[in-house]
């Protein structure tokens, strides 16, 4: 008998471990959240205070577009060397320094590949020496037009050493250099925050970096000893006048880090999200285990109330006992979401390569929200089972308890409602208000309604998945096992069925998109041959556009045309503009309807575009691009959108004043009779000596524009795994007490002779119908919410709704696997069990 | 061993935990149990009769000494084996929580055949079902079962696989006298009419009457036999006991 206690005791807290992991991981993914983010906070801080060491204070002209750091590349207006004699002269600066330093100099490296950058920038710099951080490594600094210097992560990104020939690719086209120097920074470092530098001389610096020679992108300044920053930014302020931004290095390292750290907050509330799902997951689960110990407890609470407890004192009686557990469960979970958010750090810091992590901190919001969080979540979920313990009659203490199948109206009733309510909410928020907060709401209402319902609708379903089981002995006691507790396999389905339902209504939206997509694609571009590349980093890869020219004239070429990209001020307004070299043979190359030839003055838009602002051919548009001054150009022709890429195309002037002065992109359409195979060797030639981009035959264009879907579906299964392994826990909770409550008809049905072997299908059938019946709800709701979407989606383009059959039934399947795995310790216990004992059990 | 024997246990020990805790269940019990028989192991708490039917049974082992059932050696039989041996040739009866609730009475009498994968002979059926008198509550699960009608399906489950031996602890513990007298008399017509060995526990002298033969057990050894016993005979019998003891 007291092997018997000790054993339930010791079972009951197996439960509890159970259930408990569940808030762990849950807290683990806020806390993770918080100290990740905070730690990148830290280590910005750090990188942009080094990266502002040196520059004092520093001058550049006002942008003509202002872009903040995510939305794309600021393009820096270029100043005059006037600027910089201007700026030495005013009293207290000790030296004034003009600097070329922007964004896009990539190197191709010794295999003949460009040096790929995750994220920091690939900078292309005119060489001043070395400052105090700068340590030269080996060799000198580049003394000639044809050489240059690059810092050692360069070097050793593409394998690169002193007296190399090394290709650049700029602003212009690819040009070969010499390689003349390598230097490093201070404390052994590669580089400052993994960010790529070249070094030309000043006037190679400045032509193929900022288009021009005697221009500069930033005067930086060193004050004279003593005098204070602020001081002399106020007065080299007034001197220059308002057409420039002089700030403080210590202003500018400011502003960076504020710039990534709202980037963070980005990322920080993706991984609370999904710490959101996991814990939501974890609420049925506990929910779960607290009602099946009120249930094993009836005859002790009925005894504490015969004994003179108050409703009231039962009820703290379990909640005290959530308490511990959410806080036991929460102190672990804060600990895991350390090492997580450790982990994170140091992953971003080698993917990024070669950011300097900040030593790992925990901010009190990561300890005061997770502990709140996992306290008030396990409590929360206490709250019913709580209340039902407190309405055990003190009577029971006394009788031979068997807990009555309570009828399922009323929980059907409020499912219904609440599923509705849900279903309302979603409703109104993809087709009336848009607002994203109601989409999320209504599908975790849907999702608690549909959860309500599950007990009703796991009465036929169980029962039927269950037939498929049936033709054995073990295989039909498991499918009855199975339907005898609605309520419990119903929570635990409904938990399982929160994360297959999320990554399903995913799949579903993605891969409707990415059908709409390329149907589009399919449909829209005619072109055989498309010149591009794979944009890893915020800036997209270009070509020299003379291969457009030399594409035209190779044999079996129709028509040859690319297309530009850049933000522009479209009256005052940003956007996305695309240019091309010549409009009439674009529209030729992609397979639009004819267009005319822009003129230097001529723009076209999209008829939608136009329409949605009151434009019509002849308008005239003010448009500001990175460079230069305001132009105004008249609208020559509209187009369809579809029929062409980008809603707004500029001439090929433009193009001299883009942020990106080389094409992003080339269509290619053949003559009759010319095929793909001839041709398509032969372009590939031609963009050889430009790396970053390859020629592909159309469909592997639509293919690789599709790829995309790819990577975020596949994300968002990996994060919401971590959801279904929770789910899966309650699935081992729930057959762990099956086994323990039913450890006497267990004993009798070994005394009649079940097999261990035949015993272990048992339970192993029951965890697979429970799997799969809580996949078969997650798929058909997943389904549903990613039908909703993809229809309120329609007018966004999103045309095609596609059910991906292949992956809901791989779900469908992987449940079932997760049926046997979670059956393997429950079922091993059931055939263990001591007959004798079994069936003395009380 | 002859063919008469259904079952028998020579010079049993079993033993219980170890030094100070050491318990001995039994201590040397050697007893037949004739085929065709109905036999009662009687005694008082602590006894050791339960834990002799366990170890006749299969379902615990000895310490030393051997078992059989039939022509089988129970003792040092694996779990696989005493698993087909309860199944095939043993039946049993407990006190109480005999049957699955989630089956009907009809598939619980046909349980130990379905897990062995056999048909049931259709003319043993009925007669198994004829004598327990279940005819229209067959379809019926045993919450809507009273407790003897429970006890009924349960013996008409030990009889239908035919078993070597049925083994029954205190069937009718839990049962009013009037449901009890059914479950005997129908255990009994079954030894006269179809020859099945029945061996019971029990520490009720009106239930004993009903068997053909009495062991008295007491501190884990045999201390003394009745053939042909009567409630009397065996109140008597249960009196000497006490006063020797």
């Amino acid at each position: 008998m007291l092997r018997a206690t000790l054993k339930s005791l010791l079972a009951r807290k197996l439960r509890l471990v159970l259930s408990g992991l569940a808030v762990v991981l849950g807290v683990m993914f806020v806390a993770g959240a918080f100290v990740t983010t905070d730690t990148l906070g830290r280590t910005f801080d750090n990188l942009f205070a080094e990266g502002y060491a040196t520059t004092d204070v520093a001058v550049k002209a006002k942008p003509k577009i202002a872009v903040a750091e995510m939305d794309g590349e600021q393009v820096d207006t270029p100043l005059p060397a006037s600027v910089v004699a201007t700026v030495g002269q005013v009293p207290g600066v000790r030296e004034a320094i003009g600097v070329v330093a922007t964004d896009g100099a990539r190197v191709i490296g010794s295999d003949g590949k460009v040096v790929t950058s995750f994220g920091p920038p690939r900078i292309g710099m005119n060489w001043v020496g070395t400052d105090d951080i700068m340590e030269m490594r080996q060799g000198r600094g580049p003394g000639q037009d044809t050489e240059i210097a690059v810092n050692e992560a360069v070097a050793k990104a593409a394998g690169l050493k002193v007296g190399d020939r090394v290709g650049v690719l700029t602003q212009l086209p690819k040009e070969t250099f010499t390689l003349v120097g390598v230097w490093g920074y201070t404390d052994g470092r590669d580089s400052i925050g993994g960010v790529q530098e070249v070094a030309f001389t000043e006037p190679v610096a400045q032509r193929s970096m900022l288009g021009r020679t005697g221009v500069f992108n930033q005067v930086t300044v060193r004050v004279d000893d003593g005098a204070e920053p602020a001081d002399v930014r106020d007065r080299i302020a007034a001197q220059v006048g308002a057409g420039y931004d002089v700030k403080t290095g210590e202003q500018l390292a400011a502003e960076s880090s504020a710039q990534f750290k709202e980037a963070l907050g980005f990322f920080n509330n993706i991984l609370l999200g999904f710490a959101g799902v996991a814990l939501f997951v974890g609420t049925f689960l506990i929910l779960n285990t607290f009602s099946i110990i009120v249930a094993q407890r009836t005859r002790e609470l009925a005894l504490m109330r015969a004994l003179g407890a108050g409703r009231r004192q039962v009820i703290n009686s379990v909640l005290v006992e959530a308490l511990v557990i959410g806080l036991i469960a929460a102190v672990l979970g804060l600990g895991a979401g350390v090492g997580v958010g450790a982990l994170l750090v140091t992953l971003f810091g080698s993917m990024s390569g070669g950011l300097d992590p900040a030593p790992v901190g925990v901010p009190l919001a990561a300890i005061l929200s997770s502990l709140i969080v996992g306290v008030v979540v396990t409590v929360v979920a206490a709250v019913l089972p709580a209340l039902r313990a407190a309405r055990i009659a003190p009577i029971a203490a006394m009788q031979e308890v068997s807990t009555p199948d309570r009828p399922l109206t009323r929980v059907t009733v409020t499912g219904a409602v609440i599923g509705a309510a849900g279903a309302t909410m979603l409703g109104v928020g993809l087709y009336g208000t848009s607002s994203l907060w109601l989409i999320l709401g209504g599908v975790l209402v849907t999702f608690i309604g549909v959860a309500l319902l599950t007990p009703l609708i796991s009465k036929p379903v169980v029962s039927g998945l269950g037939r498929l089981f049936s033709w054995s002995v073990p295989g039909r006691l498991g499918r009855l096992n199975s339907g005898r507790n609605p309520r419990r396999t119903a929570i635990t389905a409904a938990a399982l069925m929160v994360g297959i339902a999320l990554v399903t209504g995913v799949t579903v939206v993605m891969d409707s998109a990415k059908s709409s997509l390329a149907a589009q694609a399919e449909s829209t571009v005619k072109a055989e041959i498309v010149i591009g590349g794979e944009q890893n980093g915020p800036r997209p890869p270009t070509f020299d556009p003379a291969v457009l020219a030399e594409t035209a004239a190779v044999p079996g070429v129709r028509a040859a045309a690319g297309v530009w990209n850049d933000q522009a001020l479209i009256d005052g307004e940003r956007t996305y503009v695309n240019a091309t070299d010549n409009l009439a043979r674009l529209a030729e190359a992609y397979g639009s309807t004819p267009l005319p030839a822009l003129r230097p003055d001529q723009m076209a838009v999209s008829t939608q575009e136009a329409a949605g602002h009151g434009w019509t051919v002849g308008s005239v548009l003010t448009v500001q691009l990175a460079r230069g001054a305001e132009h105004r150009y008249t609208i020559a022709a509209t187009y369809d959108e579809d029929a062409m890429p980008g809603s707004y195309l500029l001439p090929p002037a433009a193009t001299r004043e883009f942020g990106l002065t080389q094409p992003i992109l080339g269509f290619v359409r053949l003559a009759d009779g010319a095929t793909v195979a001839q041709v398509l060797p032969q372009i590939k030639a031609l963009v050889a000596d430009s790396p970053e981009v390859n020629a592909t035959d159309r469909s592997s264009y639509i293919n690789q524009q599709a790829g995309d879907f790819d990577t975020v579906i596949t994300m968002v299964q990996v994060l919401l795994g971590l959801a279904i392994l929770i789910a899966v826990l309650g699935v081992v909770n729930t057959l762990a007490l099956s086994v323990l409550e039913r450890t006497r008809e267990l004993g009798l049905l070994r005394a009649v002779g079940l097999g261990r072997a035949q015993t272990m299908r048992m339970v192993t059938v029951e965890a697979v119908v429970i799997s799969v019946f809580g996949a078969l709800l997650g798929v058909v709701v997943g389904a549903g919410l990613g039908a909703a979407v993809v229809r309120a989606l329609e007018s966004d383009g999103i045309t095609d709704l596609v059910l991906p059959w292949a992956q809901m039934g791989l779900y469908l399947g992987l449940a079932a696997v997760v049926g046997v795995l979670a059956a393997v310790l429950p079922s091993i216990k059931a055939a263990r069990l001591n007959v004798l004992a079994a069936i003395a059990h009380d | 061993m002859n063919g008469t024997q259904a079952a028998r246990a020579d010079d049993v020990w079993k033993v219980y935990g170890k030094g100070e805790a050491r318990v001995v269940a039994l201590r040397g019990v050697s007893a037949n149990f004739e085929r065709g028989k109905f036999t009662a192991i009687m005694g008082p708490s602590g006894s050791g009769k339960s834990t002799l039917m366990h170890c006749l049974a299969g379902l615990d082992t000895v310490t030393r000494g051997t078992v059989h059932i039939g022509g089988t050696e129970v003792t040092g039989l694996g779990d696989k084996a005493l698993t087909r041996l309860r199944r095939d040739r043993v039946g049993f009866i407990f006190q109480q929580f005999n049957l699955l609730p989630t089956l009907t009475a009809a598939e619980n009498i046909r349980l130990p055949l379905d897990i062995a994968g056999k048909k049931p002979d259709p003319q043993w059926w009925d007669t198994v079902i004829g004598t327990v008198g279940l005819g229209d509550r067959l379809g019926h699960r045993p919450s809507q079962l009273s407790g003897g009608q429970q006890q009924r399906v349960a013996c008409a489950r030990a009889l239908m696989s035919r078993p070597d031996v049925i083994f029954a602890d205190e069937p009718t513990g839990n049962l009013d006298s009037k449901a009890g007298a059914e479950i005997l008399s129908f255990l009994r017509s079954s030894v006269m009419e179809h020859g099945q060995t029945i061996v019971m526990v029990t520490h009720d002298p009106v239930a004993a009457g009903y068997t053909d033969r009495v062991v008295f057990l007491a501190d884990g050894e045999i201390v003394a036999e009745l053939d042909n016993p009567t409630p009397e005979s065996v109140l008597e019998q249960m009196k000497a006991g006490e006063v020797l003891v």
